[in-house]
């Protein structure tokens, strides 16, 4: 069997995709935050996910699950606890911060492209200066990319003159010019208008079938049943329930996991 | 697998790899460079300056100063100290600001709303007003107005008087430009002013009182050092209230009265103190008669009638109890002129000039401001208000002016400091302020470290209330939002 | 075809308006004449509008005498300046004017017209002022070959940016160098001395540093360097020595005591001779120490060589004394705003930064400039900058001029500068922080061009200010443009001459301000097209 017909069968019973490796690529160990003002916002969470894995977190808002997925790439510190990053371990060493954003990608939900470049700019622009690679080069990889999330077309627009799913799109081909080995999305569809998100889903769904690891932040329930691995919800700084996709929709076992579902479902 | 070598490292290479190594020892190097820098300049300064065989001090403000100032509030002769002559100069600077403030505002606020107007020719006008003043430079329009204006007015032999000889309301000479007053003396004056500061130091004894209330000192060392400044001032600020307010002795260290002194040393001082006390009964009935509409549905006439007799009584008091003069021109025997006036309000030529070249200047700008601030209000607003039965004199008083407000006071902040600033520009023109006296002070002393550290200390702290002042009014105006 | 009930139309044929709804004299009823008041207000305002414009007419025309102007027209626009070297500012003039209307060409590359009829009509009426204002013949026909100069370069510029693209990014660098090369012209001197020729050797050192760089490249000597131990060493040992020979020189003239001196030197050593080449990894310091090394080599190179060439190359030196008048108070204005945008931006920098030290410094700096009088610090700048220096250096007076208003703006531009930095979203630098960029590239290629771009409006009104501040320095005893015509109000034979002399320069200050903040307007939007 193909890869692809692989996936299909496993997507149709609604089982998790045979291409989860056995290494864990992100360690989160009794992770603890407080916010400046003193709210403890993170109350010791762990989590682990392993290679090729696709996991959705959900939760209501105010958990906490954007505040755990950006301490994956450093953009937010944590005070207690330990989180390791294909082996680097986050903490205030520069060179491992560095080393981290580098194999990890992120994608926002107010998809934060930069308006006074180009889409092609834009993709190129970290490639260039980071990995420091040759212009024509990372151009020729951008325009790979572009294609493959369908803006090949508008590579010399500004986002300024785009939708939002498509600036989205742009978004997710900009950090895959990074080529990380984790990507994270926060809510990346929050801000899309309901004709767009499916746009957005369908490229995050190739890529999740061509064997990325993916943590993402979301409410679309229709994605998280159909490409995830795992989906963990967070309540209060908390994990509160972990399981597959089937499982953890039909048959919750927390009452928080219960009141939440009868809440989006 | 990541390709990074997995050799441990050691201990300084890991020390260095620290972000908040870095962070301290960054600052700690800045720290050290700013500290050589200072050290370096304040030492050459002090070896040259003993080179010039004077010592760092103030104590040669007891010195007499020798020379005259052109006008003074405080009875100025030109054998008093140094210290006087600074304390003129400051009363003299608040004369031109607090005048300079009320004016300029009013202009700014005519000219801003004209340019709404929808008759064309004052539109026109306004626009061409503001276009016009704000490219010119300021100097240049006080030079205008100073030497091409008022220069040009009569010899004092031959003053221009209106409407007519007998009853003049006007009279305009070389000597300068004679109003109807009220009968003040200098001091009655000087409480005036006084008084006006005073209530600008209380806003900032509120706010310091606010932060020290708020105990919030958590949080790093900007709310902590904060929390020790405002902690620090409210004692500083008391004591300097009290002496603005209260000082009885007007010849030892501070050559005026306070506040209240200097106003009950006259019998018009009295009665401006009797008028601005009226204010507070009439704040009090206004918003007795607003909870009175609002929460018990009564008409509020009663209070309404006891308003109008209060402002009666004051408009009273304002037109008969302070001793209005029309201005006088001396005449000789033989029907002319001396040249001398008397009665009525004198304003120097330099006042003048300096208070109407910064009035102009100042309004242009405030004008714009105003204008951008009425703009920011939607249109969907005066409808919304218009649709809710809200006349368009109610519609602009409670729903466009207070959302203007928000766009207007921040900009108008600034624009308040630089008048205050702008003010000094008195020195070119020969109005006696703070920085012309200084000016002079430090030609004759040779000391300019230490009278410009008094001086600009001086508009530091006058900036520092403005903006203040302004802040509390623009928290006051905020939404709030979530 | 439509079914309608037997009593409405079936079709309404619009019919013409009232009458008096539209023409000139329904204009004016609707916007003078609608209301009583508004007549009435109409009226007076009419009334007193004519009465001053027949006033200003009667004395413009009449009684005002003219002559203070076209007499002192030299005066007026390069104060002392040798009369036979004034040909040299005409050049200056024209260099500038050309640039500029290169520029313009340039940004408004992408407009379908040029020059539009509200340009055609402000020309007009320039070239009509110039033949009407009191101004001498020969000049006024130079003026109006300056403005067909303007055009034709625009013209030129809107051709040049339609062939080639990316010629805006050259636009700062040509504009430094037309800078240069005004300052050559200006103050003359040996051509080795001037600004113009630092500026040729610095780039023709890089240039030729990474001709080198690039060979050694090829033949991976950068490579070999630092795989080799001796090599890496050797890297080390020059790092410690530029870096110390580069600071000792400064450091030895401080008047400080000498265990601060120590403390200091022991401090900068550590972190930045020491621990630098440590942190940072091999191949960075080899290329880095080399390409300094080149640079340097570069740099002494073309200066020996320049040397050796005899004698003096250039214009007669004219020194900053004779300069003055227009050509002064442009010269200052142009200079503070240039200064002071890397302070100004630094500051702003300073005040959003989270380290305490950083912010409380920038805090100081901005808050305490910009709560006393540009009056005072210009005459501190005057008086007392000697008392700061050691003994027997006694800088120009028009430098300390410049450094004083340099000074005042950067505190004024730190502040329009942290607007534009506060409207940009956060979402940019988390944004680029998760691409791996680290701090100072996220800060140039991300927030900074953002930031800069949003503050134009406030940058620009900064430099109006600054322009009409120049005025000031006539108080300090510079004699730009209001300082000069003060010196020559003070002749006996223009005495009384004053609304003539000041309406003058008026003029011209107005002209310029409003010509800046029309092309604020304009570099807005042509910065905006790109959208």
């Amino acid at each position: 069997m193909t890869q692809t017909d692989m996936t299909m069968t496993n997507q149709s019973n609604g089982q998790s995709n045979g291409n989860v490796g056995s290494e864990a690529v992100i360690v989160a160990k009794d992770v603890e935050k407080w916010y400046d003002n003193g709210f403890n916002v993170l109350k010791g969470v762990s989590l682990d996910v392993y290679k090729g894995e696709v996991v959705v977190v959900m939760g209501p808002s105010g958990s906490g699950k954007s505040t755990f997925i950006r301490t994956f790439n450093a953009l937010e510190p944590y005070q207690k606890g330990k989180i390791t990053i294909d082996g680097i371990e986050i903490s205030h060493d520069l060179k491992n911060i560095e080393e981290v954003r580098r194999e990890v990608g992120m994608v926002f939900q107010q998809f934060n492209l930069f308006p006074h470049l180009t889409v092609l700019q834009n993709v190129t622009l970290a490639p260039i200066w980071v990995r420091k690679q040759k212009k024509r080069e990372a151009e020729e990889i951008a325009m790979q990319l572009l294609e493959r999330v369908g803006i090949l077309a508008q590579a010399n627009k500004f986002p300024g003159q785009m939708s939002g799913g498509q600036q989205q799109r742009v978004a997710i081909a900009r950090s895959l010019a990074m080529q990380p080995k984790i990507m994270l999305f926060d809510e990346p569809t929050s801000a899309l208008d309901p004709e767009m998100v499916r746009e957005v889903l369908d490229v995050m769904r190739g890529l999740a079938d061509s064997g990325m690891t993916m943590v993402c932040v979301t409410h679309e329930v229709g994605f998280a049943r159909e490409v995830a691995d795992r989906v963990v919800l967070m309540d209060e700084g908390l994990l509160v329930e972990e399981n597959t996709p089937d499982e953890f929709f039909n048959n919750p076992q927390e009452d928080r996991s219960k009141k939440f579902l009868s809440q989006i479902l | 697998m990541a390709s990074r070598s997995n050799s441990p490292i050691s201990g300084i290479q890991s020390l260095l790899r620290d972000e908040r190594f870095w962070k301290i020892a960054f600052q700690a190097l800045i720290v050290l460079f700013v500290v050589d820098l200072l050290w370096h300049f304040s030492a050459t300064l002090n070896d040259n300056m003993l080179g010039r065989g004077i010592n760092f001090g103030f104590g040669f403000l007891g010195n007499p100063a020798g020379f005259a100032i052109g006008e003074s509030l405080l009875d100025y002769q030109a054998q008093d100290a140094y210290s006087k002559v600074i304390q003129v100069g400051i009363i003299n600077s608040l004369r031109v600001m607090i005048v300079g403030v009320i004016l300029a505002t009013t202009v700014g606020i005519t000219a801003g709303v004209a340019s709404f107007s929808d008759n064309w020719l004052l539109y026109k006008i306004s626009r061409a007003y503001v276009g016009l003043v704000r490219n010119v430079p300021l100097l240049l329009q006080l030079f205008f107005w100073y030497l091409a204006v008022f220069f040009s007015f009569p010899a004092p032999r031959n003053p221009f008087l209106f409407p007519n000889a007998n009853m003049s309301w006007l009279v305009l000479s070389k000597k300068g430009i004679y109003i109807p007053g009220p009968a003040f003396t200098p001091a009655t004056w000087t409480g005036i002013i006084l008084l006006a500061v005073s209530l600008l130091l209380i806003g900032l004894v509120f706010n310091s009182v606010k932060v020290v209330r708020s105990g919030s000192y958590r949080g790093g060392v900007g709310p902590l050092l904060g929390y020790g400044f405002s902690l620090l001032m409210i004692p500083v600020l008391l004591v300097a209230e009290f002496f603005l307010l209260f000082n009885w002795d007007a010849e030892k260290g501070l050559y005026f009265k306070g506040a209240f002194p200097s106003l009950m040393s006259s019998p018009q001082g009295l009665w401006v103190i009797v008028l601005l006390a009226l204010i507070i009964p009439l704040v009090v009935l206004a918003r007795w008669r607003t909870q009175v509409i609002v929460e018990q549905g009564q008409s509020g006439k009663p209070q309404l009638v006891a308003i109008a007799l209060l402002l009666l009584l004051g408009l009273g008091i304002l037109l008969f109890a302070l001793g209005w003069e029309s201005p006088v021109a001396a005449l000789k025997d033989d029907g002319t002129f001396t040249g001398g006036v008397t009665g009525g309000l004198k304003l120097s030529l330099e006042y003048a000039a300096i208070v109407t070249g910064l009035t102009f200047y100042t309004g242009a700008f405030i004008a714009e401001i105003v204008r951008a601030g009425i703009q920011s209000v939607s249109q969907g607003q005066w409808e919304a208000a218009r649709s809710l039965g809200l006349n368009s004199g109610l519609a602009m008083r409670m729903v466009v002016f207070p959302q203007a407000l928000r766009v207007i006071i921040p900009p108008l902040n600034s624009e308040f400091a630089n008048l205050a600033k702008n003010s000094s520009l008195a020195l070119a023109i020969g109005y006696p302020d703070l920085y012309s006296v200084a000016n002079t002070t430090f030609n004759q002393t040779g000391r300019p470290v230490e009278v410009f550290l008094l001086m600009m200390a001086t508009y530091l702290i006058i900036n520092l209330l403005i903006s203040f002042n302004m802040n509390q009014l623009n928290s006051a105006v905020q939404f709030k939002e979530r | 075809m439509t079914t309608t009930s037997p009593n409405s139309p079936l079709v309404v044929e619009s019919s013409p308006p009232p009458i008096a709804q539209s023409g000139p004299v329904a204009w004016l009823r609707k916007h003078l004449f609608n209301t009583w008041y508004n007549t009435l207000l109409t009226v007076i305002l009419a009334v007193v509008m004519l009465l001053a414009v027949w006033g200003i007419f009667n004395w413009a025309f009449r009684l005002a005498e003219w002559a203070v102007v076209p007499n002192n027209l030299a005066l007026f626009m390069s104060g002392l300046y040798p009369a036979a070297q004034r040909s040299r500012i005409w050049a200056m003039l024209g260099v500038n004017v050309a640039m500029a209307g290169v520029t313009w060409g340039l940004l408004a590359r992408n407009q379908a017209q040029l020059f539009g009829r509200s340009i055609l009509i402000g020309v007009g009426i320039l070239c009509a002022g110039l033949i009407i204002f009191p101004l001498t013949r020969p000049s006024a026909v130079a003026l109006i070959g300056m403005v067909v100069l303007t055009l034709a370069c625009a013209w030129g510029g809107k051709a040049l940016g339609q062939r080639k693209l990316n010629l805006t990014q050259f636009l700062s660098a040509a504009w430094f160098l037309v800078y240069s090369i005004s300052l050559l012209i200006l103050a003359g001197g040996d051509i080795r001395n001037s600004l113009l020729f630092l500026v040729a050797t610095i780039v023709l050192s890089i240039w030729l540093a990474s001709i080198v760089f690039n060979v050694l490249t090829k033949f991976s000597v950068v490579d070999a360097i630092s795989g080799n131990t001796v090599g890496i060493w050797a890297m080390r040992v020059l790092w410690f020595g530029g870096s110390l020979a580069l600071f000792l020189p400064v450091y030895g003239f401080l008047n400080v005591p000498l265990p601060l001196k120590i403390v200091t030197m022991v401090t900068y050593i550590a972190f930045v001779s020491l621990l630098v080449p440590i942190l940072a990894d091999r191949r960075t310091l080899t290329t880095f120490v080399v390409a300094a090394s080149m640079f340097g080599l570069g740099c002494f190179l073309i200066t020996v060589v320049a040397d050796l060439i005899g004698g003096t190359i250039g214009l007669q030196a004219i020194g900053t004394n004779n300069w003055g008048g227009l050509t002064l108070t442009l010269f200052l204005a142009i200079t503070g705003i240039a200064l002071c945008f890397p302070i100004g931006v630094l500051m702003a920098l300073g005040r959003r930064s989270n380290l305490p030290i950083i912010k409380g410094l920038s805090i100081a700096y901005i808050e305490l400039i910009r709560g006393v009088p540009l009056i005072s610090i210009l005459f501190m700048g005057q008086v007392m900058i000697p008392l700061f220096l050691p003994e027997g250096v006694r800088p120009d007076n028009i430098v300390r001029a410049i450094v004083g208003l340099t000074l005042f703006s950067s505190a004024y531009l730190a502040e329009n500068v942290r607007a534009g930095l506060q409207a940009i979203p956060r979402g940019q630098s988390e944004a680029a922080a998760s691409l791996g960029l680290n701090n100072p590239l996220t800060l140039s290629l991300i927030v900074l061009p953002q930031a800069l771009k949003t503050a134009i409006p406030a940058i620009v009104g900064q430099f109006i200010s600054l322009f009409q501040d120049t005025t000031l320095l006539g108080i300090v005893g510079l004699v730009e443009l209001l300082g000069i015509s003060n010196s020559i109000l003070a002749n006996p034979k223009y005495l009384g001459d004053y609304s003539e002399a000041y309406l003058f320069i008026a003029m011209l200050y107005w002209f310029f301000c409003y010509a800046m903040s029309l092309g604020s307007r304009r570099i807005e939007l042509a910065l905006n097209t790109e959208r």
